[in-house]
């Protein structure tokens, strides 16, 4: 495994007497794509939200580009992307605009933002709808897009809240596709689902259980080591025990 | 500058793509400004007003006559009994009922006076009062003509009077709408910059936007201003609008200078928006942050010297309005616009304003949290 | 039965809402209180005291008589001797003084040469009520002393006017505006509600949920405004305890029957928020127009404080539309006068109809949404 660009240990949050995470460590490569898997309510966004400087931790260690979370989260939101779980971008302006918003805030040149819309739009196929309000595109379209924004400024790591809730498997596929040029071209990615078929297309997943990383190894060596055939199975092994907290 | 810049142009493509919005921001603010401002005025006219003459004689006659040849009163009635003139008190047909009694010449010729009974309905203890006084006037001009006829009257007797000449500084008129514009317009320039600003924020909190802006680089200061200058420049050009109507609808006198009142309105607006925001970023749901603006906007519209006057107050209540910015702009505007005051004559409730703006927009920056704790 | 129970599911929903979110709640129930009691006190007619200046240019028996006389009515504090018209101009400005006495050099001898005097009564005509108020306070000062100092016995008095002010012998304006307050705060706290609800769910997506159901407009329409007329019920009586015990308005006339006008006046209040809020689309919408369109209007055209009678013919017949106008006029007319229903049905009968136009309204608004 190469240099890790995300580490952290012992990282906790505290909501009053809800522990919310619970003594995480782990570690993410650079390129890699690290999938974050668990219930709803065990924790994921809670600690996406840490690492993404939006929350403080409570106790713990963890560095983001090498970067503290606790001192230094305005260095380490020039070196990411985010990409939150409820859909991110403003519905009342146009992907145009949305575009030159974002890049605009992250400081790119009035040109490269030119640029990289116009790319970006053709990439996506979006020229046709590019000015026309984002309330009137269809939501698959919007997540594409708003993946695309998230990468717009060349981050090194790329965080992924939920990216594909609530869209048909072919349109979850092709931002699959997105997912992997982004690695290949170095960036990292963090990403949490629910969906379990998605983890299988990820380096190395972790999965969430109240608060705890229950396991955390490469999808294949996850299943051997529990002898099962599917990533559905694996996770319904590992919640059970604990049942009793509602999934 | 440049990332203040593209947040500006976010905020105002957004408002102005709003359209439902659009009318009641730039609108509905100076139907209201050019309906209510005439409706505010304290002046007691046609005064509709009873008759119960139980002498009917010449001289009960020619009284009754000075009451409804006087301009003030209106007849709408006549009674015979005291409970009709309750009755008619009560159903809102009068606000005077003029009692005559029976012998009512008789005793004047007599006794040299008579005594003649106003019944007023003082529900509306001021207007009660401005009742009394017409009729007092009226009563008194009767007597001018009537005492030297009456009997004992001693002719030519040196009577000492002493005559109050008033006038009334800046309104001689003391026309109503000159006093009322400048100050309903500063109310619905607040109401629109609070609420506005007061529902921004929070707004990016509902919809989660905000943290797609949390993340990104941007310093406070520039999220601030950038949410700020937006309705900084509305604010002030809607105050623009408000001082054409007041110049040109309303024939408002502008004796001092539209420099200052710039001056004190771009800081006011920083009081406003300031406040807004702090609201904005303090509340989690836009319906808690307009109940909040809401209850502030009613306690600064009352206490703002703007319908009652300060100096009606309690002391502790007097007190209170210091710390009520749209009293003091309210009190700037009415200032020089009336009276043509300066700076100089305006520097205390400035340097007020000034202090606010400061601690607002200090709140504002320190309360917004990019990273929650 | 099923169809019953469904709504009343739907209410008790509604009611979480607004118990749910703490903050709001006390917001719904404080302010009404907070804002009476301190509006109570504050917003006044009287004026306590007038900043006077004098100028005595004459400095005799008779010009030093009439300032003490000004000066110990207790209404008039002393806050300068002006030496010039500059002086009382640049106090007027700052807002030092609002009014100025001059007393012309000489004046002891002209009253007793010519039997009159002048006195000057300059006042600051910015604010011309207060301008008006405090001349007529100076000049019934003077006229005491006058009446003090004469001489002449057996004058004919001629017509002597004994005025009975009925209803509200001294005069107070806490009468007059307690009952406006009441009308203020209902309105605004009951439109404001239920325009919110409505608009809500529309943004949340949660309407089509309800619209799914086996709930019929109508019920989803009256699911919305009971558990709001309920909590306003607690605004009414909170609101009227304090207007009796706290400022001593009388209740002259029938209490039931108040309380009746009062919940029928909050039903108007409630069924205009659902109006506002099925024809707009978004909270702020209809937030701007319940608070923005509603604060200024309700304040200047209901009567509350500048009297309808003196507006312009047109400003009369806007304010009809205005249901605190009518409110006001049934709690004056109750609280004040002892007023009965036989008196008041007129009244009653216009805010009975704005309510059901306005519910008719609303349920047609909300109807044509579901086709």
């Amino acid at each position: 495994m190469s240099e890790p660009v995300i580490h952290t240990e012992q990282l906790t949050r505290k909501f009053g007497e809800f522990t919310a995470v619970d003594a995480i460590s782990f570690s993410v490569g650079e390129g890699e794509v690290f999938g974050f898997l668990g219930a709803n309510g065990a924790g994921k966004t809670t600690a996406m939200k840490m690492l993404t400087g939006l929350l403080l931790p409570t106790s713990g260690k963890a560095a983001v580009a090498g970067f503290d979370v606790f001192t230094e989260t305005e260095s380490i939101k020039k070196n990411i992307g985010y990409m939150s779980q409820r859909f991110s971008l403003y519905d009342d302006l146009t992907a145009r605009e949305n575009i030159r918003f974002f890049g605009g805030i992250y400081g790119l040149s009035s040109a490269s933002i030119q640029e990289k819309s116009k790319a970006l739009l053709s990439s996506l196929d979006l020229l046709p709808v590019a000015d026309s309000r984002l309330s009137d595109l269809p939501l698959g379209w919007k997540q594409k897009l708003a993946f695309s924004v998230a990468l717009l400024h060349e981050p090194k790591i790329v965080f992924l809240d939920e990216p594909t809730g609530g869209v048909d498997p072919m349109t979850r596929r092709r931002f699959w596709d997105m997912i992997y040029e982004a690695a290949d071209r170095g960036v990292t990615v963090f990403v949490t689902t629910h969906y379990m078929d998605e983890a299988e297309y990820c380096d190395r997943v972790s999965i969430m259980v109240n608060g705890r990383i229950a396991a955390l190894d490469t999808p294949t060596a996850m299943k051997d080591s529990f002898g099962v055939t599917t990533m559905d199975e694996l996770f319904i092994r590992l919640v059970r025990p604990g049942a009793g907290e509602g999934i | 500058m440049r990332v203040i810049g593209f947040l500006l142009q976010k905020e105002f493509l957004q408002i102005f793509r709003n359209k439902g919005m659009l009318p009641i921001i730039f609108i509905m603010p100076f139907i209201q400004l050019v309906i209510l401002s005439n409706a505010a005025t304290f002046d007691v006219r046609n005064v509709p007003f009873n008759l119960q003459d139980l002498d009917r004689t010449s001289l009960s006659e020619r009284l009754s006559e000075q009451f409804t040849g006087s301009g003030y009163f209106q007849l709408t009635g006549e009674s015979s009994t005291s409970p009709q003139a309750l009755d008619v008190l009560v159903g809102r047909n009068a606000d005077l009922v003029l009692v005559i009694p029976e012998g009512f010449e008789k005793e004047l010729m007599r006794g040299g006076s008579a005594q003649v009974q106003l019944i007023i309905n003082a529900e509306d203890g001021f207007s009660a009062g401005v009742i009394q006084g017409y009729t007092n006037d009226i009563i008194t001009a009767f007597n001018r003509d009537l005492i030297p006829q009456l009997p004992g009257s001693a002719v030519g007797a040196p009577r000492q009077t002493i005559s109050v000449r008033s006038s009334a500084w800046y309104n001689p008129e003391l026309v109503y709408i000159d006093y009322m514009v400048p100050g309903i317009l500063v109310v619905l320039v607040t109401l629109v910059g609070l609420f506005l600003s007061g529902m921004n924020v929070v707004r990016e909190k509902e919809i989660g936007t905000i943290d797609q802006i949390n993340v990104t680089p941007m310093k406070r200061y520039q999220f601030i201003t950038g949410k700020l200058l937006p309705f900084w420049i509305i604010g002030l050009g809607e105050l623009t609008l408000g001082l054409i109507i007041a110049r040109f609808a309303f024939h408002v006198p502008m004796l001092g200078s539209y420099w200052l009142i710039y001056l004190v309105a771009g800081i006011y607006m920083l009081v406003v928006l300031g406040m807004g925001l702090l609201i904005s970023t303090l509340t989690e749901s836009q319906q808690q942050a307009m109940f909040i603006a809401w209850f502030f906007m009613v306690i600064f519209t009352l206490m703002s010297g703007l319908f009652t006057a300060i100096e009606s107050m309690p002391h502790w209540a007097q007190n209170m309005t210091m710390a009520n910015p749209v009293r003091h702009f309210v009190d700037i505007m009415r200032r020089v616009m009336l009276k043509g005051s300066g700076i100089r004559e305006i520097a205390t409730p400035l340097a007020i304003l000034t202090a606010d703006a400061g601690l607002m927009l200090t709140l504002a920056v320190n309360r917004y949290r990019k990273v929650s704790d | 039965m099923k169809e019953w129970s469904s709504f009343v599911g739907f209410v008790v929903k509604e009611f979480y809402h607004i118990f749910r979110d703490r903050r709001t709640a006390a917001i719904l129930f404080g302010m009404p209180v907070i804002q009476l009691l301190l509006f109570g006190y504050a917003i006044r007619n009287e004026i306590q005291e007038v900043k006077i200046g004098i100028a005595d240019l004459s400095r005799d028996a008779v010009s030093q008589a009439i300032t003490d006389k000004i000066l110990s009515s207790g209404t008039f504090v002393l806050v300068k001797n002006p030496q010039s018209h500059s002086e009382i101009q640049s106090a007027f400005r700052s807002g030092a003084m609002s009014e100025a006495v001059i007393f012309e050099p000489a004046s002891d001898r002209e009253i007793q040469r010519e039997g009159s005097m002048d006195i000057q009564v300059i006042t600051d005509g910015s604010d011309p009520n207060v301008s008006r108020i405090i001349t007529g306070y100076t000049a019934s000062v003077i006229r005491d002393y006058l009446s003090e100092s004469a001489t002449t016995v057996d004058e004919p008095k001629g017509v002597v006017p004994v005025p009975l002010m009925m209803f509200n012998p001294g005069l107070k304006s806490v009468y007059l505006f307690v009952p406006g307050l009441m009308a203020l705060i209902l309105m605004l706290v009951s439109a404001l509600m239920t325009s919110i609800s409505i608009t809500r769910e529309k943004e949340s997506g949660t309407m089509e949920v309800l619209l799914v159901s086996s709930l019929k407009p109508i019920q989803i329409i009256v699911g919305k405004v009971v558990p709001y007329f309920l909590l306003s019920f607690i605004n009414v009586v909170s609101i009227l305890v304090i207007a009796s015990l706290v400022f001593g308005v009388p209740c002259r006339g029938s209490v039931l029957l108040l309380m009746a006008e009062s919940l029928l006046f909050i039903m108007t209040a409630l069924s205009l928020g659902m109006f506002i809020s099925t024809i707009t689309s978004s909270q702020q919408v209809a937030m701007m127009i319940s608070l923005g369109g509603l604060l200024l209007p309700t304040i200047l055209l209901s009567g509350f404080i500048f009297p309808v009678a003196s507006m312009p013919l047109p400003l009369q017949v806007i304010s009809n539309v205005i249901p605190a106008k009518w409110y006001l006029i049934i709690v004056r007319a109750i609280m004040l006068k002892g007023a009965g229903f036989a008196v008041l049905w007129q009244e009653t009968l216009v805010l009975a109809v704005m309510t059901v136009v306005l519910i008719g309204a609303s349920l047609r608004n909300f109807s044509e949404r579901l086709e």
